[in-house]
């Protein structure tokens, strides 16, 4: 059992969460780059979450969500000084920083939770970033101070153009690739949809753009095979070759697919559940 | 005297058309009077040709002696005196090759049912005594040993030297422990209250387990000696899944059988109050032949799918899988497809299964295998109709803990390199189960584990 040690909402809305878990073995030795996998309790699926910060003292691991599926949905449920019943990792390979002069870090909504700490990484080690964060509107814009302060500039975009600029993320990114931006690496990281424009939005440019996958998985470990994606035409297992890959090689159909494959069945069992329990865990 | 007839003692099980609908367990068991019964055939031969086909030598005319007494907990003393997980080996063993391999009825007429009547005095132990018993934590020695891997190989050497007296630390990578038995082999074959209580056995003897713990990622073997281990057994199993490598295999259904068995053995998708998903099937093929596409195929049939096929290249001769589970397979209405080698999965417009593309096979010379190697039939391409397909080709160990631990030899295959006692090429470091040899039996595993646990016992020894 791991305890929850703090939470708190990360937007205005309230959808994206920030939860401090005590898990000694993970932060012992974690990594950014790296995600664990939790399972609420005895009935719940194993879903993975990427690593957004750590404490090696206090032993605690940083994760921020967004209630989507059931079991986030149940673990935005939870309180501090609630349990969690499965907490594993580090898992996958840590984030690889390389020797950048210039980078762009591009977050789509709660993605930016995992963009930050990379983009606090680069900036930290001498490296000008360009952080571009989108968000549907005001009231989900989440980390703007964090964000600000760990970018050289911080442009944040919205669909309503109700904070910052109006616009999709790869259209400022464009804009900044037009006026004679030169990145060495674009990160990207957010919902597949977008990774996939962004790694279309760098191709002519040929820079390299790493992106973050989060497919379904079982053990993480490389045991259950769910979460093999095509990158460069070779089938490579999120879990253990990645998370993150050359967004230039990955078959983002392919990905955006097996992403979505059990969506009716996790809407079909919702409805049935709230309809028996009123969306309370088994009775 | 013996009772000379020539057939076991018939074990009862549910019902074909009946099984195929539920998870419940398939074979009943023996009830006492069955049990004394089928004991009484056993000629408690001299030279008790049967231990010598265990691979962790069960006493076995001693124990079946006791169950012809009726004295039921003495058999189970005897056989739990060298076999940590006697209800599961019971079940799962393949004795036609091993104890029941050997016995001397077998040569006129079928051979004493050695596995069911071990699995009887095991499940009379669980039911009867186990509660009542004191927890019989053995005094320890002091030396600490860890194993990586709670599987079958990872058990029986932790409780082999948690016997001899040292400190067992267990270290499992998913929530719970018990590897391929309770993620791969289905609860029809083995209910997982039985791997559960089998486990909670050897906690009671001091085995400490610790879940959720990857070693390779969060730990690594250096650490574990730096936290004061004197030796470490790496019991990690064959956990990754081989796919074909043929055109469609990442479309929507497309299962290895590690995900589609994990999903609803250990994740328990068969149980409502679960929340795990799984893609209901119509229409299923499983590609392979051994035990594990007998296990995927039979979950698949209880999972709602009205036709399952078995999709294997050779013949029903060369198939790798235990007859007794063949015959199971065949009595719940899976249809086997043999010679038939696949050739793409198809898709759909949206990304989903819609067929496997195969062609036909001949039997032509023996391989390196010594198996007649499967040749294409030009011109018999046919496609079958299926909405998933599930890949049971085998597995080979899994790189993740090799992969970060210094000094560790594999071979080409990426397996542990150790030797007949279970040392590695580092010291201090010992491998067995299928981590060694690629995928094999549970009860190979159980060996090795065994064999480890004496070498471990020596080097920590001879070490003071």
């Amino acid at each position: 059992m791991y305890k929850i040690v703090g939470k708190r909402a990360l937007n205005a809305a309230g959808t994206t969460f920030e939860m401090l878990v005590e898990a000694p073995l993970v932060a012992r030795k974690c990594l950014a780059g790296q995600f664990i996998i939790f399972r609420t309790d005895e009935f719940g699926e194993r879903v993975p979450l990427t690593i957004a910060d750590y404490d090696r003292e206090a032993g605690t691991v940083t994760i921020m969500f967004q209630p989507v599926g059931r079991s986030t949905q149940l673990l935005a449920g939870l309180e501090p000084g609630d349990y969690i019943r499965d907490f594993v990792g580090p898992l996958g390979r840590p984030t690889e920083i390389a020797d950048l002069k210039r980078a762009a870090v591009v977050g789509g909504g709660v993605g930016c939770a995992i963009a930050y700490p990379v983009a606090k990484a680069m900036h930290a080690a001498g490296v000008a970033v360009d952080m571009i964060a989108g968000f549907r509107s005001r009231d989900l814009v989440m980390l703007e101070d964090e964000l600000k302060n760990s970018a050289s500039r911080l442009f944040i975009m919205t669909d309503d153009g109700s904070c910052g600029e109006k616009g999709f993320v790869t259209d400022k990114l464009r804009d900044l690739l037009e006026a004679g931006g030169r990145y060495d690496e674009v990160v990207a990281i957010g919902p597949g949809v977008m990774m996939k424009f962004v790694s279309l939005t760098t191709k002519p440019y040929g820079i390299k753009t790493v992106v973050s996958l989060n497919p379904i998985m079982i053990d993480g470990t490389g045991m259950c095979g769910g979460c093999r994606v095509s990158v460069g035409g070779e089938t490579k297992f999120a879990c253990v070759d990645g998370p993150e890959f050359d967004g230039q090689l990955v078959d983002w159909d392919e990905l955006l697919r097996r992403g979505a494959f059990y969506r009716d069945a996790e809407a079909e069992q919702r409805e049935h559940a709230c309809y028996l329990t009123g969306g309370a865990r088994h009775g | 005297m013996a009772d000379m007839s020539l057939k076991k003692t018939a074990m009862p099980e549910q019902a074909p058309a009946l099984r195929n609908k539920n998870f419940s367990e398939v074979s009943l068991g023996y009830t006492a009077e069955m049990a004394v019964s089928e004991a009484k055939r056993c000629l408690g031969c001299r030279h008790k040709p049967c231990v010598s086909g265990c691979p962790v030598n069960v006493r076995i005319p001693e124990f079946i002696q006791k169950i012809a007494e009726g004295a039921f907990e003495e058999a189970y003393a005897l056989i739990a005196s060298t076999n940590s997980l006697p209800a599961v080996c019971g079940r799962v063993c393949p004795q036609e090759s091993q104890c029941e391999g050997k016995c001397v009825r077998g040569i006129k007429g079928e051979p004493v049912a050695v596995g069911r009547l071990e699995r009887f005095a095991a499940d009379f132990h669980r039911e009867n005594a186990a509660a009542e018993e004191k927890p019989e934590k053995r005094g320890t020695n002091g030396r600490r040993v860890a194993v990586v891997g709670s599987g079958p190989a990872g058990l029986s050497c932790a409780g082999e030297l948690a016997r001899l007296g040292c400190a067992l630390t267990v270290f499992e990578a998913f929530h719970e422990p018990g590897g391929v038995l309770v993620y791969g082999i289905p609860e029809f074959r083995l209910p997982k209250a039985i791997v559960r209580a089998e486990i909670a056995e050897l906690e009671k003897m001091g085995v400490t387990i610790v879940t959720n713990a990857v070693v390779g990622r969060a730990l690594s073997v250096d650490e574990l000696f730096d936290e004061g281990f004197e030796a470490v057994f790496i019991g990690s199993g064959a956990g990754l899944p081989q796919f074909l490598g043929i055109p469609g295999e990442n479309l929507l259904g497309v299962y290895s059988a590690n995900e589609y068995l994990t999903r609803i053995n250990l994740m328990k998708a068969y149980l409502p109050e679960y929340d795990t998903p799984l893609k209901r099937a119509k229409r299923v093929a499983v590609v392979g032949g051994g035990n594990v596409a007998m296990d995927a195929a039979r979950c698949a049939k209880r999972m709602g799918a009205e036709t399952v096929y078995i999709v294997y290249r050779r013949g029903m001769a060369e198939l790798p899988a235990r007859q007794e589970e063949v015959h199971h397979a065949e009595e719940e209405g899976i249809v086997f497809k043999l010679l038939n080698n696949p050739a793409a999965v198809l898709g759909d417009e949206d990304g989903a299964v819609r067929g496997l593309e195969c062609r036909a096979m001949a039997l032509g010379e023996p391989d390196e295998s010594g198996r007649r190697r499967p040749v294409e039939i030009a011109g018999s391409s046919f496609v079958l109709d299926v909405d998933a397909v599930i890949i049971a080709i085998g597995t080979s160990p899994n790189p993740l803990l090799t992969s970060a631990t210094k000094g560790l030899d594999t071979n080409r295959r990426g397996c542990i390199i150790a030797d007949e006692n279970g040392a590695t090429s580092r010291a201090g470091v010992f491998a067995g189960g299928d981590a060694v040899t690629g995928a094999a039996t549970v009860i190979l595993a159980m060996g090795a584990g065994k064999t480890a646990a004496q070498s471990i016992d020596a080097y920590i020894g001879h070490k003071k």
